[in-house]
């Protein structure tokens, strides 16, 4: 602090060069990069708009899912129940609207509604109670397990109607077919990217990331806040439930078991801090790329599928680490 | 009190709060006057925070009246007092780290873009709130290198200079600060006090919560003395020596209806803290 008073030179806003250093997602980015640079020499196959559009299609679902975990996680919680909302959502959707109990539309609408459902328990239990995120979503993931498995007698639903299928569907886009889902998936990263980095919700999302208390003491009303961001995280997981009855073409019960930890993965790789306040869902995107990427590559490559898990594992414990040490730096 | 001192900005007469069995104000009285920097003394557990708290709207007291610029006035929760243009610094600061000093001015009233680029996609006026906040820190004649620096990277004063310069900018009556200079340096405490001369200079008045006596005495105008759930002593700090404050805080010296000089109450305390007892 000192009484000078001299012109911001950021008054108009960072740096770029402070925008490229300070950006969470700058790493991951640079490691994207590297990584599609490396699979296109490594392989044949690897660059092509097939291919590429194939990787997006591949991660998806789980790039949604974490779109829902990113909000979680930047409240400095954890959502270990997504992948089964997902899944119950998902069986739902398809044996609601292929036993004609309501028009697919309908199902689709409740299906939604259902998994919102879920966030908003989880949202409530950890808000009002108050419970651990990490507890109050073990206990949610094994209940929507189960009903999933009761509510579909352990059957997959085949038979879809086409309103289903239809986020399946293909459209030509400069020579690669891309589904209409890979769309969707794309569309609601950037509403939520521009909901969380240019609004006054983003901007207490972040705030009550860093610290709940500073963030009501400023008067953000965090009860509703928080409560408000599992519901919602929910619906995106509705929302990824219908990615998956679309891709898939069936409603499946076994669907989507690992899939809560792949989404805390891709938040992770994204740059996204679990302690809260720091990241972006863009990150995610990146992060859930650059686990398709490796996936994708390393089939191409031959390399068999266990590897890629042991290598994915690798992937994230280096990312957590640099994130830690990139946090000390700061302080 | 004679009857000539101008309408306090902040007044109070008579608050009680009580916990259960324990009573942690018991019939306090406050005055704050306009463009004054009050310090609030008092020993731990004296109550002085349940008392900043009922003031600032954290706690709504059992009996008493509040008065802002002389009306009478009950405040519905902290949001409510600070509609009312009370403002707090909290001891730790109440900052968001990772976000920058134009986001943290602006937490919980952040601007939004003028037309639908607002009202429909909700967007946030950055560039507005990054002027306004340099026209604020400017006005304190806060100097800082960057204003889309996270928080988290400035000094402990450079800190405090940020959640200053918050409430001076939101404060339409009175700016309260608890513990300002408690976690500092010797200079950064200083360029904070000098910060709060400025608060003052500008015509708002401060309430400064304090343990610190040489910083009450080096910039205080009046002090709050309280002890037991009450004011003890409201006094000029040239009236009285630092260990007679001591003394009043701790109880060993009264202070006369009249204000004019001290009473021993406890001459063993009054000879502890240094003090004759003539």
């Amino acid at each position: 602090m000192t009484t000078s008073t001299a012109p911001y030179a950021d008054l108009t806003g960072p740096t770029l060069a402070r925008r490229i250093m300070t950006a969470p997602t700058a790493g991951p980015l640079a490691a994207l990069v590297l990584a599609c640079a490396f699979f296109s020499l490594a392989t044949d196959q690897f660059l092509s708009g097939g291919n590429f559009s194939l990787i997006i299609q591949q991660v998806m679902v789980v790039g949604t899912l974490a779109i829902g975990q990113t909000l979680i996680i930047l409240t400095a919680g954890i959502d270990l129940s997504c992948g089964a909302v997902m899944a119950f959502g998902s069986i739902m959707i398809a044996k609601m609207a292929a036993e004609g109990t309501v028009p697919p539309l309908v199902a689709i609408a409740l299906g939604l509604a259902v998994c919102a459902g879920f966030g908003l328990v989880n949202g409530l239990l950890v808000k009002l109670i108050p419970l651990p995120p990490f507890i109050v979503t073990l206990g949610m993931l094994n209940v929507a397990f189960a009903l999933t498995h009761i509510y579909s007698k352990e059957q997959t639903v085949a038979d879809l109607p086409s309103q289903l299928t239809f986020l399946g569907n293909t459209f030509p886009l400069g020579g690669t077919d891309v589904t209409y889902g890979s769309l969707v998936a794309l569309a609601l990263f950037a509403v939520f990217a521009h909901l969380l980095s240019s609004t006054s919700w983003g901007r207490h999302v972040y705030a009550l990331g860093n610290s709940s208390e500073a963030a009501r003491l400023n008067g953000v009303r965090i009860g509703r806040l928080t409560i408000g961001l599992y519901a919602l995280a929910g619906v995106v997981y509705g929302i990824a439930a219908l990615l998956l009855v679309s891709r898939t073409g069936v409603g499946d019960p076994q669907a989507g078991q690992t899939d809560n930890l792949d989404s805390i993965t891709a938040v992770v790789l994204g740059g996204t801090s679990l302690f809260g306040g720091r990241g972006s869902v863009l990150g995610s995107l990146i992060g859930a790329l650059i686990v398709g990427v490796f996936r994708n590559g390393l089939q191409l490559m031959g390399v068999a599928s266990i590897y890629q898990t042991l290598i994915t594992g690798v992937l994230v414990i280096l990312a957590v680490t640099v994130d830690q040490i990139s946090r000390k730096r700061t302080r | 009190m004679s009857t000539q001192t101008p309408t306090p900005v902040l007044q109070a007469r008579g608050l009680v709060k009580r916990y259960g069995h324990v009573t942690a104000i018991d019939g306090a009285d406050f005055d704050l006057l306009p463009g004054e920097v009050l310090a609030v003394i008092g020993d731990n557990g004296a109550g002085k925070s349940s008392l900043i708290k009922a003031l600032t709207g954290a706690v709504t007291p059992d009996e008493g009246e509040i008065r802002l610029n002389g009306e009478v006035i009950r405040f519905n929760g902290p949001q409510d007092a600070r509609c009312h243009g009370i403002e707090t610094v909290y001891q730790d600061l109440a900052v968001a780290a990772s976000m920058d000093i134009a986001s943290n001015m602006f937490l919980g009233r952040e601007l939004r873009r003028p037309g639908p680029l607002g009202s429909v996609l909700r967007m946030l006026d950055k560039k507005r709130m990054r002027e306004e906040a340099a026209e604020h820190m400017a006005d304190l004649k806060i100097g800082l290198r960057s204003l889309t620096q996270p928080v988290e990277t400035l000094s402990g004063g450079q800190r405090q200079a940020v959640a200053v310069a918050r409430a001076v900018a939101w404060a339409r009556s009175v700016v309260v600060m608890d513990e300002p200079t408690a976690a500092l340096g010797v200079k950064e405490s200083g360029q904070v006090l000098d910060l709060i001369r400025r608060v003052r200079d500008k015509g708002l008045p401060v309430v400064l919560i304090s343990h610190n006596m040489p910083h009450v005495f080096e910039i205080a105008d009046r002090i709050h003395v309280h002890r037991m759930g009450r004011r003890a002593a409201l006094i000029k700090p040239g009236d009285y020596s630092m260990s007679e404050v001591v003394a009043i805080m701790t109880g060993a010296l009264t202070v006369d209806e009249d204000g004019g000089g001290t009473v021993v109450a406890d001459a063993e305390a009054a000879k502890a803290a240094g003090i004759g007892t003539n």
